[in-house]
């Protein structure tokens, strides 16, 4: 049986595959492993991102200084690349840079008992002024090092490929979903995101977990940038504006409480793959405006909210009968 | 001696909290920490457990001179404690709860497999069988109040602090926790409970002690302590106390035109009958937790009776929200003045004609020049100082602000006032002009129920006192047999 915290997971995996199946209907080609592939290698940023926002809605946080922390990392790397730096080490950099900034967010949040929202719509800010000041104008990239990264794929039987970067997401879904379930790390985001008192009553080191968490989502969006920026060959600043509520998006349809506590990581891939799926539809289709992704994700979110409000309804406290043996025995 | 606490003291912001209180737990021992609201329990339990600091004093434990610095460190010393709501965290699984923070691993990894077997081991040792992999907001808060209390015996295992575990739960659940604290004792555990429930005291504990006013009052064995004895003690008077003269006028011998009957909610208050009459003030007399709030908030429509009813003027009448009780004249000034009754941001005026304009709907708004005539009116009536009706009120001090709460309802011309501790932290001067006060509007005929836990005052202006015990009403006293002595007596009668 489902266990009820699940079943907002379940809903999304089921939401997808009846999507798909209702896709195929209507367009038969669309069942090939050349579109799969595509769908995770255009979303593999997107992704990437999305799990470290999964960590951090978890929590019971936000972050919004994800797509212009995307922003800078791929701005800051195509400059860096096209000054003479050699790409391993740009991204290094742009790594160690991102996840620092996440853990000053952190701090602040902890240090000063604010609200993530306000203090990461500062790093918002900061993030994309950053990327403006290294350069206004898209600066486009080629290396060697980055072309083989590029044509690096498998073949998967029909004529998809699974590239580098859907590799690469897949295998942070998976590194996320350890982390989340069998990690101490892991089990204090989801004690945080269930009650801060309770957790901190209850020996949860507040502190370092908020501080880790937020690193955690700063290192993801800077892995992110950097898929980008193979997936363009470009570095650009005004690029992913508004792409962080993309990320939450995809936590939420994912199955994962807006308020925290309660999701799965793993709930997270599908939802950004039922996003990818209805670009793809409106490409095959062809008359539809692309805007159509936005109201059925629009939707969707929607339905997810009042879906996780009848099942906390239904499975609240005192549902379940326990049984009791007679004390002592 | 397991703890040992000699001179524990505390103070916030220059106001003493704990004054030089000696505190000691056996090995072996159930152990009821009593006393009123800001008695200063919580406060001792916090230093003993380390959620607090203490300014002073020492604390031994097994003889070893400590000072826990958190929780955590308390925890390892052996301290556990068992917190009434925030305690555990209904989002993870049991198995979760029982070991966080301390899950077994392997490789690195939780292991979860082991750590639910290990779950529900434990919980056996416990007569619990759980399953361990499902959320804990799928079990009664009996089962999460035996858990949390697995926890911490299975993390601390010396002495355990529970704090009210058995608010909000039936007479069957109590009896199985109980069941699982005497053996825990027998195991050699050291066991502080507070609870406002002096049944459970006599049923469970081997010792009390007594805190009040931040002082210790005394620390007694549970087996040569009448009830009255600890009631006394609780309350900080001998019952050979003298009887007050009273200045409140017999109740006349009228039908009750406010009559409640039967009224009660499950878990919170048994059906009772009341009749309210005007020109009278009915005292509610009970210790802290005996329900005499609750009463209140049944009276006022802000908790929903589940069985009786209620007769205005011989017409049934329903009373599901604060809305129909202020539709029928009905007003409340709650005990928690800071936080339930002022707007502390607003004016006096504001205030003041709050009630009045909630009354009248929100598309009529009171003319402005109404407004400053009814709070200079009552600021002039109610000597609220000071008399500037457009300061915030939060600049008042807490004898002026219960004024202006009071002027609220005084402002809707109700025929029935309920005040739940008007007296509460306000200075000795503003105390006599409120009981000044209450006495002035019975004799003006008004209806009034007064809620309090001084006797002397609710001898001084009830008609009628109710006591309540035990979430129940055990006695009723009219006319000459309302004495402190006499409520004291009915407050440590036996519950049924």
């Amino acid at each position: 049986m489902i266990r009820a915290r699940n079943l907002p997971f379940a809903a999304t995996v089921l939401i997808f595959i009846v999507a798909y199946a209702l896709c195929v209907m209507q367009f038969p080609n669309m069942l090939s492993t050349r579109v799969i592939g595509n769908l995770l290698t255009d979303n593999a940023f997107l992704g990437i991102a999305a799990v470290g926002m999964t960590f951090v809605i978890l929590s019971g946080g936000i972050d919004l200084s994800v797509g212009s922390v995307i922003a800078f990392t791929s701005v800051f790397v195509a400059v860096t690349v096209r000054a003479g730096m050699h790409p391993a080490m740009a991204f290094s950099l742009a790594l160690v840079i991102s996840t620092a900034f996440g853990a000053l967010m952190g701090l602040t949040i902890h240090a000063l008992s604010m609200p993530p929202f306000v203090v990461t719509l500062a790093g918002m800010f900061l993030a994309r002024g950053a990327a403006f000041l290294l350069t206004t104008e898209s600066v486009p990239i080629s290396h060697p090092f980055l072309d083989t990264l590029g044509d690096m794929f498998f073949r998967l039987p029909g004529k998809g490929r699974l590239t580098f970067l859907a590799m690469l997401m897949l295998a942070v879904f998976v590194i996320g979903a350890i982390i989340a379930k069998r990690t101490r790390f892991g089990a204090n985001v989801y004690a945080l995101g269930g009650s801060p008192q309770s957790a901190e009553l209850m020996g949860v080191p507040v502190r370092a977990t908020t501080i880790r968490l937020y690193a955690l989502s700063g290192a993801l969006a800077g892995l992110a940038g950097i898929a980008y920026t193979l997936y363009t060959s470009a570095g650009y600043s005004l690029a992913t504006v508004g792409m962080e509520l993309d990320a939450i998006a995809a936590v939420v349809v994912g199955g994962t409480l807006l308020t925290g506590g309660a999701g799965l990581v793993m709930g997270t891939l599908f939802g950004v793959l039922i996003q990818g799926l209805i670009q793809t539809y409106i490409v095959f289709d062809g008359t539809l405006s692309s805007w159509w992704t936005k109201i059925v994700v629009g939707l969707l979110l929607f339905a997810f909210i009042v879906l996780q409000r009848v099942i906390l309804l239904f499975h609240g406290p005192r549902g379940k009968p326990a049984r009791m043996i007679p004390a002592g025995g | 001696m397991l703890i040992e606490a000699r001179a524990i003291r505390k103070s916030f912001y220059g106001v003493t909290v704990l004054d030089d209180v000696d505190f000691t737990l056996h090995a072996g021992e159930i152990h009821a920490l009593l006393g009123e609201n800001g008695a200063g329990k919580s406060t001792l339990v916090k230093i003993l457990t380390g959620a607090y600091r203490r300014d002073g004093g020492t604390m031994r434990l097994e003889g070893t001179e400590v000072e826990p610095r958190d929780v955590a460190e308390a925890q390892a010393m052996g301290i556990g404690t068992v917190y009434q709501e925030v305690n555990l965290l209904d989002n993870l699984s049991v198995a979760e709860n029982v070991y966080l923070g301390r899950q077994p691993r392997r490789f690195g990894m939780i292991d979860t497999k082991r750590m639910e077997a290990e779950a529900t081991a434990l919980l056996a040792r416990y007569g619990l069988r759980v399953d361990p992999g499902e959320s804990l907001s799928a079990y009664s808060v009996a089962i999460r109040q035996i858990i949390a209390i697995a926890r911490a015996v299975d993390l601390s295992g010396k002495v355990l602090f529970l704090d009210e575990p058995t608010a909000s739960l039936d007479a069957r659940e109590v009896e199985a926790i109980f069941a699982i604290l005497r053996r825990l004792r027998d195991d050699g555990l050291g066991i502080v409970i507070i609870t406002h429930f002096l049944d459970q005291v006599f049923a469970l504990a081997d010792r009390v002690t007594v805190l009040r006013n931040g002082k210790l009052v005394g620390s007694r064995a549970i087996s040569d302590l009448p009830r009255r004895d600890l009631v006394g003690m609780m309350l900080g008077r001998e019952l050979a106390e003298e009887t007050h003269s009273r200045s409140a006028a017999p109740p006349a011998d009228t039908p009750a035109p406010i009559r409640f009957r039967g009224m009660g909610k499950t878990g919170s208050v048994a059906p009772f009958d009341m009749d309210i009459r005007p020109g009278e003030v009915l005292g509610i007399a009970g210790l802290l937790g005996s329900g005499r709030t609750e009463t209140a908030f049944l009276l006022f429509g802000i908790d929903r009776a589940d069985s009786g009813s209620a007769e205005i003027d011989g017409r049934p009448v329903t009373l599901n929200s604060p809305h129909d009780a202020i539709a029928q004249g009905f007003g409340f000034c709650p005990e928690e003045r800071k936080t339930d009754g002022i707007v502390a941001d607003l004016s006096v005026r504001e205030n003041i004609i709050l009630a009045l304009q909630a009354r009248r709907g929100w598309s009529r708004p009171i003319p402005r020049r109404e407004q400053n005539a009814i709070a200079e009116k009552y600021i002039r009536m109610l000597d609220i100082r000071p008399t500037d009706p457009e300061r915030p009120i939060k600049f008042l001090s807490g004898g002026n602000q219960q004024k202006v709460i009071l002027a609220r309802w005084l402002a809707t011309d109700p025929r029935f006032l309920i005040l739940d501790e008007p007296t509460r932290g306000i200075d000795i001067g503003a105390h006599a002009e409120i009981i000044r006060l209450i006495d002035g509007l019975r004799a003006e005929g008004m209806a009034l129920a007064v809620i309090s836990s001084e006797l002397d005052e609710l001898v001084a202006y009830s008609s009628r006192v109710v006591v309540m015990a035990d979430h129940r009403q055990v006695a009723e006293l009219a006319g000459d047999e309302i004495s402190a002595q006499a409520i004291m007596a009915a407050m440590a009668v036996e519950a049924a």
